[in-house]
């Protein structure tokens, strides 16, 4: 059961892959919000054995789910209000993602020109496989490490 | 308004519809000699290419057109540091349709989707090359008669080759093709195109030796062996000769036999099979010229009625 508590307006993220839930808090710009942030790693879990949560105080409007659908669809998204879940939200993967990743093909345009967005293709639904819109490079969906 | 980024961004309809332009052109030179007049090509070379650009120039010049440009990026506004995007809007005031060579990928992409004027992709980095594969097509349709059931041999160094990569592609919308990959251990065909071959269906062989299935092809693609690629001299010294193309290894070739290479050439077919009726690699460059032409003609939707 979890334990939501202390939120009273925001969304839990669960079932995030153990291990990945700095990279995603990166990745949604929660390093820039000054609301209560809550970085669960390691839980035990029936159904991954191990698994991550991600609880966070907020604007339920400020959640890009593109960003999340990206990283992995299969993480759940409870909507909190008042303290309690109202709503579980879908993910999908999007089609093109912008300025999510960078493109790592030193070979690229985007190498070259700065102001360029970082723009990758959904090419392969199948085997989740995007591209760089440009070079066609394939995206490496994990390679910073924190 | 349509560009050309990649080969297959025509499907292979559209391709026959620009091939039979392609031989009409062929046949009829003066029917097209016209069909431009008034109208401007900017070739923009961020590198040299003195082959590809002058293609392209002949190209329009045939169609009555004009050209203008410039041939490596010193000479250019991307030495002032200035934005691709920047440079195709300001050529889109000035020219009616611009080919793009960049030596970084995706570069003609950037250009084409801020452009006021359709841009074909001249060359970008090892990513893209499409006008050279619709004229090793086009060679193939008109020198072999037909798109499929054939056996097609590339030779050479198939690992780094974008040229070969970018012709199977295109090959593999067609019915039929047998693929046979001629190559050192160490210039092998990458996986991912294996990958590609196993997911069509299209059946394949890997050899070492051009000599050991030299006679069951329908079409010879050679390439160059660059010395470069090779970790020491010994292996590049070893394997060399068995890619030089012969006049005695064609003794061994179908009569029907047609010798493609995307030219420059360096050693890689000796002379003596140049006035052999199979070599192909020069009239090839010529169909290139016909292919540039029903491409520029097909971006700016020019057509000529008949008389
Ligand atoms: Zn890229």
């Amino acid at each position: 059961m979890l334990n939501i508590g202390q939120i009273e307006e925001g969304f839990v993220l669960d079932h995030i892959k153990a291990g990945q839930s700095l990279d995603i808090y990166y990745k949604l710009g929660l390093d820039k919000i000054n609301n209560t942030v809550a970085i669960i790693k390691n839980v035990r879990s029936n159904k991954m054995g191990k698994k991550d949560i991600l609880k966070v105080e907020c604007d339920i409007e400020m959640l890009d789910l593109d960003v999340l659908g990206f990283i992995d669809h299969n993480i759940t998204v409870n909507v909190v209000k008042g303290g309690v879940i109202v709503e579980k939200k879908a993910l999908s993967l999007p089609k093109e993602i912008t300025n999510i990743i960078k493109c790592e093909n030193p070979r690229c345009i985007t190498s070259i020109e700065q102001e360029l967005p970082h723009i990758f293709v959904l090419t392969d639904p199948e085997n989740e496989v995007y591209r760089c819109k440009y070079c066609e490079e394939k995206a490496h969906k994990f390679l910073k490490k924190y | 308004m349509r560009h050309l980024m990649s080969p297959l961004d025509f499907t292979t309809s559209e391709l026959d519809a620009l091939f039979d332009l392609a031989c009409d052109i062929e046949k009829n030179p003066k029917k097209y000699a016209h069909v431009c007049d008034g109208k401007k090509l900017a070739t923009c070379f961020y590198e040299p290419s003195t082959r590809t650009r002058l293609s392209f120039e002949a190209a329009m010049m045939n169609l009555g057109g004009n050209v203008l440009g410039f041939s490596e990026a010193s000479s250019s506004s991307a030495a002032k540091g200035e934005s691709v995007s920047d440079t195709i809007r300001v050529i889109s005031c000035y020219a009616d349709i611009c080919a793009m060579r960049h030596p970084k990928e995706g570069a003609p992409m950037v250009a084409a989707s801020k452009s006021g004027i359709p841009v074909i992709n001249a060359g970008d980095g090892g990513h893209q090359h499409p006008t050279q594969t619709l004229t090793d097509l086009l060679t193939i349709r008109n020198l072999h008669g037909k798109l499929n059931n054939f056996t097609i041999g590339l030779c050479g160094d198939l690992k780094f080759g974008r040229t070969v990569h970018s012709l199977i592609r295109a090959l593999l919308r067609y019915e039929g093709i047998h693929f046979v990959f001629i190559s050192p251990d160490e210039l092998k065909i990458p996986d991912y195109i294996i990958d590609e071959l196993k997911e069509k269906n299209a059946t394949y062989e890997e050899v070492i030796m051009l000599d050991d299935v030299i006679d069951k092809l329908d079409i010879l693609y050679m390439t160059r062996v660059q010395r470069e690629r090779f970790f020491n001299e010994e292996d590049y010294v070893r394997l060399k000769n068995f890619y030089i193309l012969t006049k005695e290894k064609m003794d061994k070739a179908k009569e029907t036999c047609i010798v493609m290479h995307p030219l420059p050439r360096v050693n890689e077919i000796s002379v003596e099979v140049d006035d052999d009726p199979r070599a192909s690699y020069f009239k090839q460059a010529q169909f290139g010229v016909y292919v540039r032409m029903a491409l520029i003609m097909t971006l700016l939707e020019l057509e000529v009625k008949d008389a």
